[in-house]
């Protein structure tokens, strides 16, 4: 199988990348050359095997560690804020959100 | 959602709207009462200045990782073993993958495949029919920010102080098959998660948020395309809402459209619900196990240690209700409306021994006057100790229903007073001695020769005059059954 | 000058600790010597941000510290981050245009920790930042040419690549212009630039050292590492980079913090390194090879047997990778959208068009065709087939590298096919990612591995040999280093002074 164009604009859209069309077209073309070496892997017989999503999965089971309910975060908002491109009394601005 | 049991369970007649099978499922939100974020240490407050309660996490600074917030999950525990679901021992924290301003990461760290509370049911009284809600899951996620409409230059604000507060989203079959259940389910979901403290309740603080997915159908078919109503933040939206989708749904098939799936909100305002401009690539979540966060493994020793510091659970309380004060299912499910409720109850029940007598008064006189004053048991004048020493007075025949109902008005607006001074006061004392009974029957008696005569001839109701003659003159202090045999030994 | 500062910059960092140790030279004078150093050797474009105050104070307060003997281990020496990890007085910028001008608001662990030390925790190591150095944009890349700043170029020769995403960190020790940097590995960005510019290097096992203040790249493989003169270097900083951050990183492994230098000299007699067959065949350059095996033969000299190993699904791993860090990178770059932090386009005509713009500007071409692939492996319908394919046999490689541990202490090979080659030598990104061949295996297992120098190539140029061992064995990797460096001088080798003359 290979990427049509309409799957690059679908792709672009879900990524929000605004692509030119060159690039458009470039990316048609890499993206098929690379999904080309992904065949071999798609061909290999995985039945029974587990996905390993965490490497150190390897050495034992893992376990997601929890942390005790304290509020311990101060209010940093200057610091934090400091690089944001739009801002209106302490809110972050944004093109208007229509729902 | 769409199980065999749906398919075949027939549809209940008497719920037919034109004809029409209604069919709701519910997905609420609600917000854990934990001090710090669901995946960061930021407070959860309401109300503060905005981004003052945004951390680097909330914000997904560069290089900022999650960390898991254990008084999260160990409410997600306290509300699985609430309702009798699978607590998993083994649960995956999966990226929900979209664009939104108030959405910092583009994701939103959730449970997909594997949620932490699995099946179970939410179970209620419709009127005095026992429901029974099956819950598909629960799981935990965090809570999206803000996003400001009025105008800023004709742009959007965006509040983060709410992105990461932990939120659990309770899932239900599609088992509801009117707006009224479908309220009473929420209602009763509402009273188990403040009841055991995981969540505060507070609707206009969208604490409690509640989206139902409706459809209609022909008895028998198969389930309709649905449309999910979101953010219902009252009661009495929530059955507007729903009913007047069930008429916009049932309308557009009788007037041959198909009804396309859909997201709408509900205007207060107009009574109405409209789609909302539907949210693009929906469709395409790109849903993986987040890489930052390992599974959560939740012990059975620690499921237990949460079970046993467990407060008794609305359900359990109102079956010991049943056998131990021989309560109906129905007094002891509304005596187990809040816990406060019930602890009133209980404290009236013991300190008197007479728990039906109690259970009458409270959901009868007592609640209708807490209802006028808008007021719940918390403000009520009236102590468990007054009201147990009423009950007692009826029941040793001091006085009647009617002067208790008075006696309950003195104290409501009287509350340092006892029962006994306020009979006294009131004089409401029945009048038990015979002798002073017998003249005043007596004079009664020679004073309405006629009534006598008919009620000799048969007509039995010539005796209620004279009753009521009787009552009269005693001032209403006369025990009626007494009145009544002694009426009848002197006609005999 | 001091005729000690006056070659300063030739030192080890085990040796500027002690000088500095002994006072024999004091941190401000050496923070002098290395920031002028920095000023005059700005061709290889290695450095993206200096600030000389910042640096003078910190080394002033490390003279502090050693005065009033609360000094840490490494106190007073100098050391460059790779701007991958946010500093809170440096810009951070991952090399891309996104962060242009980014100031965290906090440090990143791994930076505390080299530094004064974790706010409110132990003591840091007391090394003084020198700046912050160039790599590819968020780490994505294995020449240095996806910077938004410019491509790093090699000491060795100045028309070729230093290797990649640790470009800068891997020139400026080959330049003698830091006695050692920071760097992290997803792929093998850390190895290779070390291999290429002949330096020494290591990837901790993975969740050795917090992720806390790293740019994410790819989640599940991305770990940070030291790049430095030698085994022993390494070592040391190792050392203070690693340990457990319950508090930042959920993934950050439970292991206390180990003295890394512990085992340096231990004898190799009887030491098994499986050599494996995938990774001596058709794609290896000869002059590549004839360096490894040298320097197989001389662990031979030193009491070490060669036993042969299988990694069967060695060339299946480039596939297996550039799926799964192309998908966690979609992901974890999407928070780059112009709202609260970074790069806003100027025109847009709303908020769709605003997010779009925003990312065409601010993404390269490298980061954009990575998040397309992970968008794509991702979306409905082929999760399955790509993404999940993917993780199964990432569990298969990891298996296959238990299998081999059966056989061997340490496993050895090249580090890339080729030594460095020439700035925009490699015309489309493919060829790029058949590079890394050798080092993805290691990566997606989540095993230590590290480079050291054996020799030189075509064109003089430096070549690695890779280590890997298995989790945790940290240790062992750099006993096996470090006496193959005490019974060498590969790793002493400096490159011949460029254009501007190495500053005296």
């Amino acid at each position: 199988m290979s990427l049509s164009l309409a799957d690059i604009d679908r792709l672009a859209h879900l990524a929000r990348l605004g692509l030119g069309s060159d690039e458009r077209n470039r990316l048609c073309t890499q993206l098929n050359d690379f999904f080309g070496i992904v065949e071999k892997m798609r061909a290999v017989d995985t039945s029974d095997i587990i996905p390993l999503a965490h490497p150190v999965e390897i050495m034992g089971d893992v376990a997601l560690r929890l942390r005790d309910d304290i509020a311990s975060e101060p209010n940093q908002r200057e610091a934090n804020q400091r690089n944001a491109p739009a801002l209106e009394s302490g809110l972050f601005l944004v093109p208007r959100v229509i729902e | 959602m769409n199980t065999p049991e749906q398919q075949t369970k027939p549809a209940d007649p008497s719920l037919l709207i034109m004809g029409f099978e209604v069919v709701i499922g519910f997905e609420t939100h609600a917000q854990l009462s934990t001090q710090s974020k669901i995946f960061s240490r930021a407070p959860t407050a309401f109300g503060a200045e905005p981004n003052t309660q945004a951390c680097a996490v909330d914000l997904a600074l560069p290089g900022t990782l999650p960390v898991m917030n254990k008084g999260a999950v160990e409410r997600a525990i306290e509300f699985g073993l609430a309702v009798g679901s699978h607590i998993a021992e083994r649960s995956i924290f999966a990226r929900k993958n979209y664009f939104y301003p108030d959405l910092p990461k583009g994701y939103q760290i959730s449970q997909f495949e594997i949620p932490v509370v699995q099946g179970g049911a939410v179970e209620f009284y419709l009127g005095d029919e026992k429901k029974s809600v099956r819950l598909v899951r629960a799981h935990l996620e965090e809570d999206a920010g803000k996003s400001l409409h009025e105008d800023f230059i004709g742009q959007t604000g965006i509040d983060l102080n709410r992105a990461g507060t932990p939120l659990l989203e309770i899932v239900t079959e599609p088992d509801m098959r009117s707006s009224l259940e479908a309220v009473a389910y929420a209602k009763e979901l509402h009273k188990i998660v403040t009841w055991i403290g995981i969540c505060d309740g507070n609707m206009q603080e969208g604490s409690f948020r509640c989206d139902a997915n409706v459809s209609v159908r022909k008895p028998g078919a198969e389930l309709g395309t649905r449309r999910e109503i979101k953010n219902l933040n009252s009661f009495k939206f929530m059955q507007q809402a729903i009913d007047y989708e069930i008429r916009w749904q049932i309308e557009e098939l009788e007037d041959g459209r198909a009804i396309q799936q859909a997201t709408v909100l509900f205007n207060p305002d107009t009574g109405e619900t409209r789609a909302m401009r539907s949210k693009e690539d929906a469709a395409d979540y790109r849903y993986f196990p987040d890489p930052d966060l390992p599974p959560l493994v939740i012990a059975p020793e620690w499921v237990e240690r949460v079970r046993a510091a467990m407060t008794e659970l609305p359900r359990v309380m109102a079956q010991r209700f049943v056998t131990h004060y021989g309560l109906s299912d129905y007094d002891a499910t509304t005596l187990t409306q809040s816990r406060e409720v019930a602890a009133y109850f209980e404290a009236a029940a013991q300190a008197c021994g007479q728990p039906k007598l109690v259970g009458n008064w409270i959901m009868g006189e007592v609640s209708r006057r807490l209802n006028l004053a808008e007021a719940d048991i918390s403000a009520c004048p009236v102590t468990p100790a007054q009201l147990a020493q009423l009950v007692t007075r009826i029941q040793d025949g001091t006085i009647s229903n009617n002067a208790a109902r008075q006696v309950l008005d003195a104290l409501w607006s009287e509350p340092q007073g006892t029962v006994d001074a306020a009979i006294e006061a009131k004089g409401l004392k029945q009048m038990n001695d015979t002798s002073a009974l017998e003249k005043i029957v007596d004079a009664v008696l020679a004073a309405n020769p006629k009534n006598v005569a008919e009620f000799r001839a048969g007509n039995a109701k010539a005796l209620n005059a004279l009753v009521g003659q009787i009552m009269k003159g005693s001032q209403g202090k006369a025990n009626p059954q007494q009145v009544n045999a002694l009426l009848l030994q002197k006609l005999a | 000058m001091t005729q000690i500062s006056s070659d300063l910059h030739d030192l080890t960092v085990a040796q500027l600790a002690t000088l500095l140790r002994e006072r024999k030279v004091s941190a401000l004078e050496t923070a002098e010597h290395f920031l002028a150093r920095v000023a005059a050797h700005t061709e290889f474009g290695a450095f993206l941000d200096l600030q000389t105050d910042v640096t003078l104070a910190q080394a002033r307060s490390a003279d502090a510290r050693l005065a009033a003997g609360n000094a840490g281990p490494l106190n007073g020496v100098p050391l460059a981050h790779k701007d991958i990890f946010v500093t809170r007085d440096f810009a951070t910028t991952a090399g891309s245009k996104m962060l242009k001008g980014y100031q965290s608001p906090f440090d990143a662990t791994v930076v505390a920790k080299l530094g004064a030390g974790v706010p409110g925790g132990a003591i840091g190591a007391g090394m003084v930042t020198l700046g912050k150095l160039n790599c590819d944009e968020f780490a994505m890349g294995s020449a240095n040419e996806n910077s938004a700043y410019g491509p790093v170029k090699n000491p060795w020769d100045l028309s070729c690549t230093p290797g990649g995403s640790s470009g800068g960190s891997a020139a400026a020790v080959a330049a003698r212009l830091t006695p050692a940097a920071t760097g992290t590995d997803t792929g093998g960005s850390i190895r290779q630039p070390a291999s290429f510019c002949g330096v020494t290097g290591i990837k901790p096992t993975y969740g050795r050292a917090s992720r806390y203040g790293m740019v994410a790249f790819a989640s599940s493989l991305d770990q940070a590492g030291p790049l430095a003169r030698s085994a022993e270097d390494c070592a040391l900083l190792l050392s203070a980079m690693c340990g457990p951050d319950p508090d930042r990183d959920a993934t950050s492994l439970d292991v206390p913090t180990e003295d890394f230098t512990r085992n340096l000299t231990a004898d190799l007699t009887g030491l098994r390194i499986g050599i494996p067959a995938e990774f001596f065949g058709e794609g290896l350059a000869s002059d590549v090879r004839a360096a490894v095996d040298a320097a197989l033969k001389e662990f031979e000299r030193l009491g070490a047997k060669l036993v042969p190993i299988s990694l069967p699904r060695t060339e299946l791993s480039i596939p297996v990778y550039y799926i799964i860090a192309p998908a966690e990178a979609s992901s974890n770059l999407s928070r780059f959208d112009g709202v609260k932090f970074g790069f806003r386009a100027k025109q847009y005509t709303d908020l769709n068009d605003m997010y779009l713009q925003t990312r065409a500007q601010g993404f390269g071409d490298e980061v954009k065709r990575r998040i397309m692939i992970g968008t794509y492996v991702l979306s409905h319908g082929y999760y399955d087939a790509y993404y999940l394919q993917a993780q199964k046999i990432r569990r298969m490689i990891a298996d296959d590298f238990q299998q081999a541990f059966k056989l061997c202490d340490v496993i050895a090979g090249p580090v890339a096919p080729t030594v460095a080659w020439k700035l925009g030598g490699h015309s489309d990104p493919l060829t790029d990612y058949l590079a890394d061949i050798f080092t993805l295996p290691g990566s997606l297992a989540g095993l230590p591995g590290m480079s050291l120098p054996v020799g030189f190539g075509a064109g003089k140029m430096p070549v690695g040999m890779q280590l890997i061992s298995n989790y945790l064995t940290e240790s062992r990797l750099l006993n096996v280093a470090h006496r193959f460096q005490q019974a060498t001088d590969w790793h002493t080798a400096k490159p011949a002074d460029s254009a501007q003359g190495i500053y005296r």
